[in-house]
């Protein structure tokens, strides 16, 4: 599995402490919805670190994906990539990973996915690989936040039919 | 002249396909004083991080069984009963999962594989662990044996928690976590390696932490 370069062509805040990376990658070879990435960085010195992120965004052929990274206090990667990294960027990814909890565009039964926080990720990827597939069958979350703000905001729009309860 | 260095140093690695690294603006990391006690890529935790890849099983005692076969004939058999009159052992182990995270340390007991597999006398050097749930992974014969393996039941002093593989799961803490199966019930010798679950799923035929063999293209 080699390690590709990918450029950050977007940033968008999904809460005060998410943020979402649009990924441009060359060569990327696609994927399907649930798998994850390597992502790894690396310090001036040599010095790098790797995390796994899920991919948020549905599958495509134009080379780009799209990661949610929820920032931990005390986390090594996570702070940097919500708070310091910037359009222009160059990171290095591989993948994809993961083979098993997977949402494939060919499925056809019902589902129903439950999410706690950033966990959503992977399942954003699979509720916008069914509507762009234009399924009829029926595709459902349960989601739980610690509180309303937790919301990532590109789950929280009227498309998705959110039904909130506190 | 460093950079001179630097350019040509880029042009012949360029020339050779072989990629350098990108350096990440601003990154400097967090070179923490356990990084040289963990396996490369692995970061500290002092959770114990739940994944499984399906649901928690529940299993009753009175129903829990484990056995050991070659394939065709059932060549051990335990109850529960049976399995808790086994010798056990206190193990200290350090867990390293797939997905990056280590937690160092951790207090077990168990039976070790050395005394379910004694006198098992199949010439077949691989395993396969099959658990409720149908999870399933494979293991060489030989990491198995002399104090490397064990079917553990407590975890830190107290029943292991279904979550975690309870009422038992494997334990080899030298191989990544997803090798531990949880909720073990059995052993099926064979005669050549072959994948199990996550194996077959693209991850490493062995999982070495320390030679980071993470998936199966490494």
């Amino acid at each position: 599995m080699t390690w590709r370069t990918a450029t950050v062509v977007g940033l968008h805040d999904e809460t005060a402490t998410a943020r979402t990376l649009a990924l441009a990658v060359r060569d990327w070879p696609g994927h399907v919805a649930g798998q994850h990435i390597d992502m790894r960085l690396t310090a001036p010195d040599g010095y790098s670190a790797v995390r796994s992120y899920s991919i948020a965004s549905a599958p495509s052929a134009d080379g780009r994906i799209e990661i949610t990274v929820e920032g931990l206090p005390n986390g090594e990667v996570s702070p940097y990539l919500t708070q310091e990294i910037m359009v222009g960027d160059e990171l290095e990814l591989r993948g994809t990973i993961g083979g098993w909890f997977v949402w494939q565009s060919d499925q056809t039964e019902p589902v129903q996915v439950v999410a706690g926080g950033s966990g959503i990720v992977p399942l954003m990827a699979m509720i916008r690989s069914h509507r762009s597939a234009d399924r009829s069958a029926a595709f459902r979350l349960l989601y739980s936040v610690r509180e309303p703000a937790k919301v990532f905001t590109t789950m929280n729009c009227r498309q998705y039919q959110i039904k909130a309860t506190q | 002249m460093a950079r001179n260095a630097a350019s040509i140093l880029y042009y012949v690695s360029h020339q050779r396909g072989y990629m350098m690294p990108i350096i990440s603006r601003g990154f400097s990391g967090r070179r923490s004083a356990a990084g040289a006690t963990l396996p490369p890529g692995q970061y500290l935790t002092t959770d114990f991080p739940v994944l499984s890849a399906g649901p928690t099983s529940h299993i009753l005692l009175d129903r829990w069984e484990f056995s050991i076969d070659d394939g065709s004939n059932l060549l051990k058999r335990w109850d529960w009963k049976s399995f808790r009159e086994l010798p056990t052992e206190i193990i200290t182990a350090d867990l390293h999962c797939v997905i990056r995270w280590s937690k160092l340390g951790t207090s077990w007991e168990g039976v070790s594989l050395d005394v379910l597999l004694a006198n098992v006398k199949a010439d077949l050097p691989y395993a396969m662990f099959r658990s409720y749930g149908d999870y399933t992974t494979n293991l060489p014969l030989e990491d198995l044996m002399n104090k490397q393996a064990w079917v553990a039941f407590k975890y830190d002093g107290t029943d292991l928690g279904p979550e975690h593989g309870g009422p038992e799961r494997l334990l080899v803490p030298h191989l990544y976590l997803w090798k531990s199966a949880k909720w073990v019930k059995g052993i099926t010798l064979m005669p050549h390696h072959k994948p199990g679950f996550w194996e077959d799923f693209g991850y490493h035929i062995y999982g070495d932490p320390w030679q980071e063999q993470r998936y199966s293209e490494e």
